[in-house]
């Protein structure tokens, strides 16, 4: 019996069938199994985006169909780039961009450096610092904004008995000093994790004989560390950093939960922004400008990210 | 540095991808930059020529 694919399909199918795909070539088998994907694929990803790019050359308005798109060219790209209100915004999103990576790899390592080590219960240890990840964005947002209340929440409370501040005299959510750092705070908890797994696996990968050969060499602990641990730990750490940029750059559930973008606008985030702009305001030609502005920050991260992917799997 | 130009030169795929991956990084420090706005004004359009850039230099030779 022949051993072409054409032929197991045929023969792992009803009799009226197979008669039919025998009939065809192994490409066009392939082609409608991969078929259904790529339609897929079309409708729900590639004709979106073009649709949006066609968008946002116009005044299109969703709330208003019956009047009819005018073309302005790229007066909507211009609107947003010159907007002082969309430039803080950037600069919100900058602000919580730069401190929760910050925080993610400077704790993220410093776990994963000790989880390295051999001791009884490691595994143990690492099951209940991933925790965090693995919860819904909605649910670690709803609770976080309990623990945050001035009167009952328990962060005021950790923070009044290492402080001795009265634990009502703050609202990490509701003043404008604070709110950003509360957001920070939230995501550095439930993503730490993340970058403590992918640093792990970076320290895990430096084989023995490297440190054997430099207690050799007489190299300190110190020394092997600056020189073999964090040399050989940092392309990992790249891709984590870049994974968390993206991730963060997008940011919306979390923030929504906590603070809704307030006070004022100290925690609007693009992302939430451009929902207010597509769905509140409804200017829908000026959103998808907006949303393509983002895309292209967004893929052009991305780039950056699948080159670093890639210098890690040569290694 | 010298390889670094010669490759350029060469249309090899390995320095274009690093101005492209330069030009993306500046492209996005200008969009949430918080000193001057005509950075702001001036970050798509740098952030679009890096990807694009990359887009096509990631089929240059190795």
């Amino acid at each position: 019996m022949s051993d072409r694919t054409i032929d197991r399909v045929a023969a792992a199918t009803p009799p009226p069938v197979a008669r039919k795909i025998r009939g065809l070539s192994d490409r066009a088998i392939a082609w409608i199994f991969v078929a259904p994907t790529i339609f897929l694929l079309l409708a729900i990803n590639i004709f979106p985006l073009i649709w949006t790019i066609r968008l946002s050359f116009t005044n299109y308005r969703a709330n208003r169909l019956t009047r009819e798109p005018e073309f302005i060219g790229l007066r909507n790209y211009e609107r947003i780039l010159t907007d002082s209100d969309i430039w803080l915004n950037m600069q919100a999103t900058a602000h919580f961009l730069f401190w929760t990576i910050f925080f993610q790899v400077l704790i993220g390592f410093t776990l994963a450096w000790l989880i390295n080590k051999k001791f009884k219960g490691n595994d143990l240890w690492t099951t209940i610092i991933v925790l965090p990840m693995m919860l819904s964005p909605a649910v670690v947002g709803n609770f976080w904004k309990f623990l945050y209340q001035p009167q009952i929440g328990l962060f005021n409370y950790i923070v009044s008995f290492f402080t001795g501040k009265d634990p009502s005299s703050f609202e990490m959510l509701g003043q404008v000093n604070l709110a950003p750092w509360s957001i920070v705070i939230v995501d550095t908890w439930m993503w730490t994790p993340f970058v403590m797994l992918i640093c792990l696996a970076g320290l895990r990968s430096i084989p023995d004989y490297i440190y054997e050969a430099a207690e050799i060499d007489r190299a300190s602990k110190l020394r092997q560390f600056f020189t073999i641990t964090i040399p050989m730990v940092l392309p990992f750490l790249m891709l984590a950093v870049l994974f968390r940029g993206i991730e963060n750059f997008k940011m919306f559930d979390l923030v929504v939960q906590l603070t809704g973008g307030g006070p004022g606008s100290v925690t609007e985030l693009t992302s939430i922004n451009l929902k207010r702009e597509a769905f509140e305001k409804w200017r829908t030609g000026y959103a998808s400008a907006y949303a393509i502005i983002l895309f292209v920050t967004v893929f052009g991260l991305a780039s950056i990210y699948v080159k670093a992917l890639n210098k890690v799997k040569e290694r | 540095m010298s390889n670094f130009i010669n490759g350029l030169l060469r249309l090899r795929r390995g320095p274009w991808e690093m101005l492209a991956t330069i030009i993306i990084a500046v492209g996005v420090f200008m969009l949430m930059q918080p000193f001057v706005i005509w950075a702001f004004t001036y970050s798509f359009i740098t952030t679009l020529v890096g990807t694009v850039m990359f887009i096509i230099v990631s089929h240059f030779p190795e």
